[in-house]
């Protein structure tokens, strides 16, 4: 009795965090249900994931640029320009694939350094500095890819970011083995990591949740994963895509929540003047979000060229918007710092989830942008409503 | 049979759970300056929401009665239409908008649905005649000084027919010269049958210009004093406030060492470029190892821009003279630098410049100094929570725990979680600007209390202040500021009411 309490407890404080994990489950019962579970296939799941990839990653990027009160629309292009700049290095320079992708991210990181050095240094807001950045950007795609129109890559290690799986070694059962493997190590790793945390906060002598709770954590949270696991390894296991997006979430959940670094970055966020006279250096960490933004959209640029298989004239288009969309519904709040990686990567997949549901549902595309809009205004709705409670 | 304006009777209000208000009655009488006085929580600003409609009808218990009416205001702009203007202590106008534009903004003078702005300024320039401001209409907001900017708030007020008029702390921000101007602003509208409520922390205010005042307690009525038949004096009220006697509330500190100088200016003087002209001019000042220096001045009389200068130049003025800091001949370039050399500067605007108020206690005590809980940039949680809880415990602040969002804090506790943030940095020379604006006696009396403990450890500070019994309560030199100058030292022993003032009105 008293563990249900704690658990209702639980839920009631920190409902605007499980608010959109709840959302989502809802999506996705409501389409495996009017799908008749076609929705939950491996395939289709794995499809899912590939396909939000590029706006997640552009997402978490934006979470941090939105956190710290700022808003970059250059991405988008950005992405599409730098897609087509590895294109032509592939195959008009002959370039190889690994020296390719640390030229583009370099230079996404450029791009991005030299919007914070816009919105920094010289005091353009946000908005207006990086509109001329899509313009620009959206000029040099089409500047790139002019004589040639679309760029065909016919580099298989490329084409394997945004198309292949990681290899399997054997298969289990028809299942892979690889990715068995890689879902058990990330169970192990959450349950080591969560039992750490525990017995240091115990060490302190802090309140921690009940005994009771935090198994059935440990398991809801393992079950989850070794479901998503098993579900990918029905088809062609974890793909290229899904790690990385994967990598980045990790990476950048771990320096917004545990690093100076990223306090100071929510520290800018909820207070720039008091930021500034507590020593932090608010110019460079708007240098850093941005440059971190411009390196993510390099990173987009090359999945989505990488999943086409080519660069278009047209790449880029919207996932600014999309990549913003995703982070409100993620949860994060233009008042400033406050605002979850984690939370971008829900809410991408949300996005995704939608578009995928209803394309599957045969849903017309005028409809499928009015429920996405209404998704979204409904996210910052509840986001609204949740914290005039407090 | 006496003539109340306003009774309120019985009035109850809770916030989930937690009683704000139980059973206050509040009586005014008709054409009277009535002060409500209290503790910080102590349920005044509660009362005063209860009463413009911000808590509607029905979200309390207990009977309205203006005019002799029971009334439900559902709205502010209920209680507005019945004549009751609030005037809170952030002042609600438009910078960017002229004078008369911020008069009538809201109740805008119109002829057939348009504006008619002649007719706008001639009854602006009325009203200002009224409140005794002389400015052109045309002046935008924004260029004016905050004594002025009240008077304009109070001249909108008058413009929609106010009977009863809330003032929420309207000195708190003003110099001596300002505060007297608008009280005896007060004296001239009561005179003109204006029932005023005023709150207010400056108890010599209180003193000087009630007629009968109101003291809360806990969100109960503790008494209702009468200038006419009581004798309203300091002790009295503070006895009241907070139910035990405060003999002296600056606490007394046994005879202090003071060591050799730690800070040096010579000649100093910061040019804004953004004002284009000098904000602090020709400073020589020192402050001892385990002293604490009182700046005193009126309101912009440039010694936040002086604690800003010596504090890494924050603002980005161009400096000139000379710095001397611990035998070092530089001055700082950034906050950063004057924090790793050992300052500190507690702002006096902590909700502007000092706390991120959407993150917990924790997050701001830490936050200049996450050195000291991280390693290789990586922060202990852990280590964080057990060093902000250290200070909440010392500091009494007043929170269910450390990860308690600091926006959710009162005022006092709101400033003691700023300085335990600049304690944990431990500085050597700590600047506190305004350390005690806007918190109640319990809170400033363990504020006091603190200093004198860091200056015992060896610590010096730097105490600016507009209350002149802060200053020399707990000063142990006096410098007084006066145009962006110091015009004047004055030791302790020496330094009176009188003699600051005679240097700060220069």
């Amino acid at each position: 009795m008293n563990t249900i309490n704690e658990a209702k407890n639980l839920i009631k404080d920190n409902i605007r965090d499980y608010g959109m994990y709840i959302a989502l489950v809802v999506i996705i019962l409501t389409f495996t249900i009017m799908t008749n579970g076609l929705f939950m296939s491996s395939r289709n799941i794995s499809n899912l994931l590939d396909s939000a990839g590029y706006i997640a990653v552009l997402a978490v990027g934006m979470t941090l640029v939105i956190v710290i009160r700022h808003i970059d629309l250059s991405v988008g292009y950005a992405a599409g320009f730098l897609g087509a700049i590895a294109a032509i290095l592939l195959t008009q320079a002959g370039v190889s694939v690994f020296v390719t992708i640390p030229i583009i991210l370099g230079l996404g990181i450029v791009i991005g350094l030299f919007n914070g050095l816009l919105v920094a240094s010289i005091g353009i807001p946000a908005f207006v500095a990086t509109l001329a950045g899509m313009l620009i950007f959206r000029g040099a795609l089409l500047q790139v890819t002019e004589k040639t129109g679309t760029i065909i890559i016919q580099d298989d290690k490329f084409n394997a970011i945004g198309n292949g799986y990681i290899p399997s070694l054997f298969q289990i059962n028809g299942l892979h083995f690889l990715s068995l493997i890689v879902g058990l190590l990330g169970i192990i790793v959450y349950i080591y990591s969560e039992i750490s945390n525990r017995k240091n906060k115990i060490k302190y002598q802090f309140e921690v949740v009940s005994k009771n709770i935090f198994i059935l954590k440990l398991l809801f949270m393992s079950a989850i994963i070794a479901y998503i696991t098993w579900i990918l390894a029905g088809y062609n296991g974890f793909s290229w895509t899904i790690i990385i997006m994967l990598l980045v979430v990790i990476v950048y959940h771990f320096l917004s929540t545990k690093t100076v670094l990223g306090r100071h970055i929510y520290a800018v966020g909820s207070n720039p003047e008091a930021a500034h006279l507590s020593g932090i250096n608010v110019k460079k960490i708007t240098y850093i979000v941005f440059g971190s933004m411009g390196m993510l959209a390099a990173l987009s640029g090359i999945l989505f060229t990488s999943r086409l298989q080519s660069a278009t004239t047209t790449a880029g288009t919207l996932f600014e918007l999309d990549a913003i969309a995703a982070a409100y519904v993620g949860g994060v709040s233009s008042a400033g710092g406050v605002g979850k990686v984690t939370g971008a990567i829900i809410g991408a997949i949300v996005m995704a989830s939608l578009t995928n549901g209803m394309n599957l549902l045969g849903v017309g595309i005028s409809y499928q942008y009015m429920i996405r809009g209404g998704v979204l205004a409904g996210a910052v709705i509840f986001d609204v409503m949740t914290r005039k409670k407090r | 049979m006496q003539n109340y304006i306003l009774e309120m009777n019985q009035i109850s209000k809770e916030f989930s759970g937690v009683k704000a208000l139980s059973d206050v009655n509040f009586k005014v009488e008709k054409g009277e300056i009535h002060c409500l006085i209290g503790e910080n929580g102590a349920g005044k600003s509660t009362l005063m929401k209860v009463l413009s409609g911000v808590h509607p009808y029905g979200t309390y218990s207990g009977d309205i009665i203006f005019e002799g009416k029971i009334q439900t205001f559902n709205k502010i702009s209920d209680s507005v239409k019945a004549g009751i203007a609030i005037i809170y202590q952030e002042l609600a106008l438009f910078p960017d908008l002229t004078v008369y534009e911020n008069i009538f903004a809201g109740n805008e003078v119109k002829r057939g649905g348009v504006i008619d702005w002649n007719q706008t300024i001639v009854q602006a320039k009325e009203m200002l005649n009224k409140v005794k401001l002389d400015v052109n209409p045309d002046t935008l907001v924004k260029d004016l000084g905050v004594g002025k900017r009240q008077l304009i708030e109070i001249a909108k007020a008058l413009s929609k027919n106010v009977k009863l008029l809330i003032l929420d702390e309207p000195t708190a921000a003003l110099n001596e010269d300002d505060s007297e101007n608008l009280l005896n602003l007060l004296q001239e509208l009561k005179s003109q049958g204006i029932t005023c409520i005023m709150i207010s922390h400056k108890l010599k205010e209180v003193i000087h210009i009630a007629d009968r005042a109101t003291v809360l307690r806990d969100g109960q009525t503790i008494c209702t004093l009468d200038s006419k038949k009581d004798e309203i004096t300091e002790a009295v009220i503070i006895k009241n406030m907070v139910g035990r006697e405060i003999n002296d509330i600056y606490p007394k500190r046994p005879e202090q060492k003071i060591g050799k100088k730690i800070l040096e200016l010579h000649n100093w003087s910061a040019y804004d470029p953004q004002l284009g002209r000098n904000i602090v001019k020709n400073i020589n000042m020192h402050v001892n190892e385990g002293e604490i220096v009182g700046i005193s001045g009126l309101m912009g009389s440039g010694r936040t821009e002086l604690a800003l200068s010596i504090f890494g130049n924050a603002k980005g003025y161009k400096l000139q003279g000379e710095f001397i800091f611990y035998g070092s001949h530089r001055a700082f370039k950034h906050p950063n630098e004057a924090i790793k050399a050992g300052i500190a500067y507690v702002t006096e605007d902590r909700k502007g410049d000092g706390l991120f108020l959407s993150q917990d206690i924790k997050n701001n005590i830490s936050a200049s100094n996450l050195k000291a809980i991280s390693q290789n940039g990586l922060i202990n949680d852990n280590e964080e929570i057990k060093i902000a809880d250290e200070y909440r415990k010392s500091l009494y602040i007043k929170a269910s725990s450390v990860e308690q969002s600091v926006g959710n804090l009162s005022g006092g506790n709101q400033q003691k979680v700023s300085l335990g943030k600049w304690l944990f940095v431990s500085p050597k020379l700590l600047i506190l600007d305004e350390p005690t604006r806007g918190i109640d006696v319990g809170a400033k009396f363990e504020i006091y209390s603190v200093m004198n403990k860091l200056i015992r450890e060896g610590m010096s500070i730097i105490m600016i202040s507009s209350e002149l019994g802060e200053v020399l309560g707990m000063s142990d030199r006096i410098y007084v500021m006066a145009q962006a100058e110091i015009k004047g030292e004055l030791a302790s022993g020496e330094a009176t009411q009188e003699k600051i003032m005679q240097l700060a009105t220069q």
